[in-house]
């Protein structure tokens, strides 16, 4: 577009902008990936087809925090909060299902029973 | 901190800037204070990705648990809609993202333009979740007295089982289970839609603000800050789509 060209020129913009072209990519590539799992969901892999599920949905939001949100052009405290986020989802998940996937793993002696 | 924040390279910026309208009296540049709402926001949003991890939890270990009830149910919902739903969100992203790109140029009529197209991608989302759920009531897979599962191939009649016949453990341990797969449904894309309908009203609080003057290239932290709002609810649809829909498909 016209105005791309003097968006670096634009002395006041308290922000990166991002040119049209890398938006309309992005949103190309979420609909590519959109019909992929679409398509890979009905092909059976066995276990492996929640791990693809969710492969590309993580994938797909990745690149709407860094795109769509601008965390890839964000400050580096920004990008720091952005990644606790997932750290501490990963705690979340993680440990509770440690838990609960381990509790048939072991006969618990009799007296607790 | 806030000495340290102003680079020196910003100072002459910082002395033009110093009476714009906008900056608010603890911050010293637009910048700073950018950067501070741009914080406070994220770290919301930190809180809303634990809020839904607890569903997310939920639903992993449920279905665990449960599996073949989840697998019966979750193939029982039409993919259609959700995959013309997570079409419809992404797209409206996309709309939101232009929106703000509009605002940082200035530009007061596409920024409204840009927003109005992301409210109705927006509604398009939700009234398709009318449907959704308006199915969901007809063949009785709400939650509740009314629940009825019927197995495909043998679909015991509310009547035909007091008939006589007795129910097999297995049908009744499907008309409970599933039902916990229909619990979650509309406790995630419930929990979801409220958050897109309290999205249309923040965004329309905005647009009224953009077509009021209120933003420029210099001052559009609140197109910004929306904007982060409505991306992170299409990440949550992101994560629903495949979860919700499509994970059993090909069992």
């Amino acid at each position: 577009m016209a105005e791309h060209g003097h968006a670096h020129a634009h002395p006041h913009v308290h922000g990166h902008v991002t040119p049209l072209g890398v938006y309309l990519a992005i949103f190309a590539t979420l609909m590519v990936l959109t019909v992929v799992t679409v398509l890979v969901a009905y092909v059976d892999l066995g276990q492996l087809n929640i791990f693809i599920a969710l492969g590309i949905a993580g994938f797909k939001a990745t690149l709407v925090v860094l795109y769509f949100m601008h965390v890839k052009y964000a400050s580096p405290l920004t990008k720091l909060f952005a990644v606790t986020g997932i750290f501490f989802l990963a705690i979340l998940l993680g440990l509770t299902m440690i838990d609960y996937a381990s509790r048939m793993w072991v006969n618990p002696p009799a007296l607790l029973q | 901190m806030s000495d340290v924040a102003v680079h020196p390279a910003h100072r002459p910026a910082h002395t033009h800037v110093a009476h714009h309208p906008a900056l608010q009296h603890q911050f010293q540049t637009l910048s700073q204070q950018k950067e501070a709402a741009m914080l406070g926001m994220w770290a919301f949003l930190l809180t809303e990705i634990l809020f839904f991890g607890g569903l997310f939890l939920a639903y992993a270990l449920y279905r665990m648990w449960y599996h073949d009830a989840f697998v019966a149910a979750s193939t029982s919902i039409a993919l259609s809609w959700g995959l013309v739903n997570t079409v419809v969100l992404i797209g409206s992203s996309l709309t939101m993202a232009l929106a703000v790109r509009a605002a940082q140029f200035s530009q007061r009529v596409a920024t409204v333009r840009w927003l109005i197209f992301t409210m109705v991608l927006g509604a398009a989302f939700l009234g398709i979740k009318v449907i959704e759920y308006a199915d969901k009531f007809e063949h009785h897979h709400v939650p509740g007295p009314s629940y009825i599962w019927e197995e495909a191939g043998h679909a015991p009649a509310p009547g035909e089982a007091a008939a006589g016949d007795e129910v097999s453990p297995d049908a009744a341990n499907f008309q409970l289970h599933t039902q916990i797969f229909f619990s979650l449904y509309f406790t995630m894309t419930g929990l979801h839609a409220l958050h897109m309908i309290i999205g249309l009203g923040l965004l329309t609080v905005i647009a009224w603000m953009a077509w009021k003057g209120r933003f420029s290239s210099e001052y559009y932290t609140p197109v910004e800050m929306s904007g982060l709002y409505w991306h992170f609810v299409d990440i949550v649809w992101i994560f629903l789509f495949p979860l919700l829909y499509l994970i059993d498909r090909a069992h």
